[in-house]
């Protein structure tokens, strides 16, 4: 039920008076236990921003109090000013941070459900291929770029690399998760069927790792920024990471902080976006007492 | 000469996890004929989901023939519906969408679908109306009862006209009105489409008021023990399980499960 509806249905009660006083009484209690729902809703929606408001302040008092310099900390106004004062290449870079990052990722999708569902369907291949899989994912992705350097030479293309080598092995993972564990009721409708096995992976195995696969997609999206800013504070030419390296060599702190935010805006909208896509796709793994049609 | 039987079972053995592993049947044979609804009830463990997951060929046998409509079966069955204690319906899809399920797979009509979505569909309308779904179709699974999601199941089993329909246990995880309400359903399926249906359950009085013939098995190492046609006019209602026939042949029945689970104690004491 939407906020607006219950709202409503609470206006109601309380309109509905009658003659019986008990019955007034009773009403009176839900309208309050409604209007106790409402307000509740109402602070979880607001209670990030009110989260981040909070520490920006306390940020803002500590620095002031303590007096701290700015090239150690500097006080969020600061950073903010920062922003302002370097709107143009701050978003120039961000753009192209993203732009390196949402390659990478998509990449990143297509060999981890590829691969996901390799591995997930095929206990020889899942045996396999998994030892090298985690042994690939425990390589320290900074030692890596030096490598992408040599093969890609600086520029875009080891940022796209990173991006994607660290964000494709929990989409891996997790796809290969959710179709390995298919109950066998399921699988034997549909061979008792007659159905084959790639029919069967696209009918029961690949909906089913979806929830699995939106799991993945919320740690991947962020973890890929991380890979794509590690590149380019290494051995890049533009972008966020190579800004925020530049910065900090001049000393500019309220700018390597405003690359900061940037980036945690970013990702934290890109985290988002993957939140809604999940919560229209698969509705249904994400069902709610609330959702139940009183059965018979 | 006498037409072939429907299904037949010859001198099947079946051990699990090759030679050092458990034996689940034992020289079991059996037959049942084209649009006959046969039973099978044991004591527990006897090996009756073994059977019939044979009969439909998702698990080969060790040793001996399974043989359906004539062919030896060595792969999954296309002809065969199935219906397990659990629904098993697919979450993410609508109850309609489940029940479509077997014409995305089975062919001729996986071929037709794109052509004859709508026929197909009407079927479908048609199927879940006759087991008092009408106006579930767009619901998820989820959002209906055991019994309303049983009714699917067995939907979805028969929607495409199978010759044979595996029933494993299907209505066991339901409480007693529901079930008993369910025979109801499934009987007028079965003469309405006519199928060849063998019920795998272990209550008894479901049995006997489904089937045509009910095989008793031992316990495990499985095999037929003995089997009791039922004698009762159709449609049979609930009324008449309180006869003295209805309650003598249950009576009968329970004796023989009885004397199975001691037998074979006797025998391993021997």
């Amino acid at each position: 039920m939407s906020t607006e509806a219950v709202a409503t249905f609470a206006g109601d009660i309380k309109a509905a008076g009658t003659d019986d006083p008990m019955q007034d009484e009773e009403f009176a209690r839900d309208a309050a236990i409604v209007a106790a729902a409402i307000r509740r809703r109402r602070l979880m929606r607001i209670l990030p921003w009110l989260v981040i408001a909070g520490m920006v302040m306390l940020w803002e008092v500590v620095v002031r109090v303590f007096d701290i310099p700015e090239f150690v900390l500097p006080a969020p106004s600061v950073v903010a000013q920062s922003i302002s004062k370097w709107w143009n290449p701050i978003v120039m870079n961000a753009g192209q941070t993203l732009k390196t990052t949402l390659i990478g990722f998509l990449m990143a999708n297509l060999l981890g459900l590829t691969l996901g569902v390799i591995v997930g369907s095929s206990t020889l291949v899942y045996h396999g291929l998994y030892p090298l899989l985690i042994a690939f994912n425990s390589i320290p992705k900074v030692a890596v770029v030096p490598i992408l350097v040599i093969w890609f030479g600086i520029g875009t293309a080891p940022a796209i690399v990173t991006a994607f080598l660290i964000s494709f092995f929990p989409i891996t993972v997790n796809v290969a998760a959710g179709i390995a564990t298919v109950e066998p009721e399921l699988r034997d409708v549909l061979r008792a069927l007659g159905a084959h096995p790639l029919k069967i992976v696209r009918k029961v195995g690949l909906p089913r790792a979806m929830p699995y696969y939106f799991a993945s997609l919320k740690i991947a999206v962020t973890s890929s920024f991380l890979g794509s800013i590690l590149a380019e504070t290494v051995a890049g030419q533009s972008g966020i990471g190579h800004l925020m390296i530049v910065a900090s060599s001049r000393f500019e702190v309220p700018l390597v902080f405003a690359g900061l935010v940037v980036t945690a805006a970013m990702s934290v909208t890109m985290y988002t976006i993957a939140t809604l896509i999940e919560t229209r796709t698969i509705g249904w793994a994400m069902r709610s007492q609330g959702d139940l049609a009183g059965g018979v | 000469m006498k037409e072939r039987p429907f299904v037949e079972i010859d001198r099947v053995w079946m051990r699990y996890n090759g030679s050092g592993g458990t034996l689940a049947l034992r020289n079991a044979s059996l037959s049942v004929e084209r649009e006959e609804f046969v039973a099978v009830v044991g004591p527990s463990g006897c090996g009756k989901s073994t059977l019939m997951r044979l009969v439909t060929g998702l698990w080969p046998a060790s040793s001996g023939s399974v043989i359906v409509a004539g062919k030896e079966v060595d792969r999954p069955l296309s002809i065969a519906g199935m219906a397990f204690q659990n629904p098993t319906l697919l979450p993410w899809r609508s109850i309609l969408n489940n029940v479509m399920l077997p014409f995305e797979v089975v062919e001729p009509h996986a071929g037709r679908l794109r052509r004859d979505r709508a026929s197909y569909e009407k079927q479908c309308h048609e199927l879940l109306e006759l087991v008092g779904l009408k106006g579930f179709e767009a619901k998820n699974p989820w959002q209906l009862s055991g019994g309303m999601q049983q009714r699917a199941s067995l939907c979805r089993a028969l929607v495409h006209q199978p010759q044979l329909l595996m029933l494993d246990e299907p209505f066991a995880a339901l409480d007693v009105f529901t079930r008993e309400d369910l025979w109801g359903v499934l009987q007028n399926l079965w003469m309405v489409r006519k199928p060849t249906v063998i019920l795998v359950t272990h209550d008894l009085r479901e049995a006997a008021f489904l089937a045509d013939r009910i095989l008793v098995m031992t316990s495990r190492p499985g095999r037929i023990m003995i089997e009791r046609k039922v004698d009762l006019p159709r449609p049979r209602t609930t009324e008449m399980t309180y006869t003295p026939y209805f309650q003598d042949l249950v009576q009968d029945l329970r004796g023989h499960i009885d004397r199975a689970r001691q037998g074979e104690e006797m025998a391993h004491v021997n």
